[in-house]
């Protein structure tokens, strides 16, 4: 599989702050890739030296096998602005014109727009659009060269959500006619609807890449839900809460806590067992401190 | 060269859809030109002709130093500016859209004086002068919009904003363009030659048909140039180095 975009054992600092340390990564043709970490963690940096406006302090940056610094490279790829920059007195329309100037192959304006739910729209100046219509125009703008390769960076944050699900119909969409989506997102709900690969990042380091079930998987934890009374110690919890006589307990291993159970003969009705959200995965990857078991 | 005028268009679109900073570009010339030379010079053609002349340096610098410092410094807080970098485009269109734009600020700035200049004053140019004068005008403007775009580059817009209006008035002063250009106050006479104010002036008068430019402020527009181009290049490399390396 073709390879797009490549960072290769690369190290970026601000000052005394390491915000990418030794950090590899393919991204390939077709694929769509979530970035997952918490604030801080490096993924706008990375996304910044792909999209050629930083430099690597060591490591190198590839895009389509050459600089993200050289303009040409950049004509297959398309980023998000930040919506608050948006140009407040530019009108829609000149504001995809401008971007569409700048490719040779760029989008139809009046289709563009569509699939962001944004026809009718063309003439309305920016500043008098509101928060969700600017986040949706900032994501159009992505598209508007008609790219191989798209940047988006916490794409929906701010929108209701049904404005999300739209906008995830339309990188779905994109995805499903050959492009390549790299996303970065505060919401693991968003990553885990769209995204078929994840990279988890803290602290400048990528702590796992793998499919999203995968990522799951590695954490491994299972939700334990049983309606019960007082409890005994039990094996292998890692987190244990009470909700009326509701009792949810996280564990590495259900098996073994269900035999503890049944031995403890403690009487319980209701027992329920199902895989962890990406959003507990997330969390046991991302502890700076192993869980206490 | 089609993105330049793109980049252009849309810059100039920008700037003028705030009407009051095109006003505010245009007003301090205009006011001054009707309040200190329409009364007083209005009937002399050379001395209204001379005061003209002044009076657009004065817009032309303080187009300059504006649409460069603050715009510059404006633009560089705005996220849209590193997201227009992620565009396939090199650094020129940006780059050069600004001094354009620039440049058509600058000839919205001299419009009004010399349409007031023409109805209510003896002032009286020809055609060859005019040219000329406006290419002297150019060159007055250089070493502002180079003090312009050091100034964008290196500081935050709010700083930017008072440290230009700082400049502005006392190089305006300084070099005499509020004064008579033959006969000003001995210490305006003191210390204009060595302000880049004069140089120019003195250009746009010779141009206008005012006396022969003297050598002392030449050389300053000159140095002064060549400082102010040196400073603005290591701000811009300075300030790359930070946002974009």
């Amino acid at each position: 599989m073709e390879t797009l975009a490549r960072a290769i054992e690369v190290t970026r600092r601000y000052g005394s702050v390491t915000a990418l340390d030794g950090v590899s990564l393919d991204i390939r043709r077709g694929e769509l890739v979530g970035l997952l970490g918490p604030n801080g963690a490096g993924k706008s940096t990375l996304i910044n030296l792909f999209a050629g406006l930083r430099r690597p302090h060591s490591g190198r940056v590839e895009l389509f096998g050459g600089s993200p610094a050289d303009p040409v490279r950049r004509r297959d790829i398309g980023v998000t602005p930040q919506e608050t920059g948006l140009p407040s007195t530019l009108r829609v329309r000149e504001v995809v014109d401008f971007v569409t100037a700048h490719y040779p192959r760029g989008a139809a304006r009046g289709e563009l727009l569509e699939r962001f739910g944004l026809t009718g729209m063309e003439r309305r100046q920016i500043g008098g659009l509101s928060g969700g219509q600017k986040r949706r125009l900032a994501v159009a703008l992505a598209f508007a060269g008609n790219p191989r390769l798209v940047f988006l960076d916490e794409p929906t944050t701010g929108l209701d959500v049904e404005a999300r699900r739209a906008l995830w119909d339309a990188v779905r969409d994109f995805h499903a006619g050959g492009g390549t989506v790299v996303l970065t997102s505060h919401y693991l709900e968003e990553v885990e609807a769209l995204a078929e690969r994840v990279v988890v990042v803290d602290r400048g380091r990528v702590l796992a890449d793998d499919t999203v079930a995968a990522v799951r998987d590695i954490a491994g934890m299972r939700h334990v839900t049983l309606t019960a009374g007082e409890l005994p110690d039990l094996p292998g919890v890692v987190r244990a809460e009470r909700d009326g006589s509701r009792v949810l307990l996280l564990t590495a291993d259900a098996d073994a806590l269900v035999r503890a159970l049944v031995r403890a003969d403690v009487p319980f009705t209701g027992l329920e067992i199902r895989p962890t959200s990406l959003e507990e995965a997330f969390l046991t990857i991302t502890a700076h401190e192993p869980q206490a078991a | 060269m089609s993105l330049l005028l793109t980049h252009t268009k849309y810059r100039f679109l920008e700037t003028i859809r705030v009407p009051i900073a095109v006003v505010g570009n245009t007003f301090f010339p205009s006011a001054s030109m009707l309040f200190f030379v329409v009364p007083f010079a209005g009937d002399d053609p050379l001395v209204a002709t001379l005061a003209t002349g002044s009076m657009m340096t004065f817009s032309v610098m303080s187009t300059a130093l504006f649409t460069h410092g603050l715009g510059v410094a404006d633009d560089r807080a705005q996220p849209w500016d590193p997201y227009t970098r992620t565009l396939p485009a090199g650094p020129w269109p940006r780059f050069g859209s600004n001094i354009l734009n620039g440049l058509i600020m600058t000839l919205l700035g001299i419009l009004p004086v010399l349409v007031i200049a023409a109805t209510l004053t003896e002032a009286t140019v020809t055609p060859a002068q005019l040219l000329l004068g406006l290419g002297a005008l150019l060159v007055a403007s250089i070493p502002f919009t180079l003090i312009g775009l050091f100034v964008g580059y290196l500081l935050p817009a709010k700083a930017a904003i008072a440290v230009v209006q700082l400049v502005l008035l006392p190089m305006a002063v300084g070099g005499g363009l509020l004064m008579s250009p033959t006969d000003p106050p001995a210490f305006i006479a003191a210390v204009a030659p060595f302000l880049p104010t004069r140089g120019g002036a003195e250009l746009v008068w010779a141009a206008v048909g005012g006396p022969a430019p003297r050598a002392l402020p030449l050389a300053m527009l000159a140095v002064w140039t060549v400082v102010a181009g040196a400073l603005a290049v290591w701000a811009y490399r300075r300030d790359e180095g930070r946002r974009f390396s």
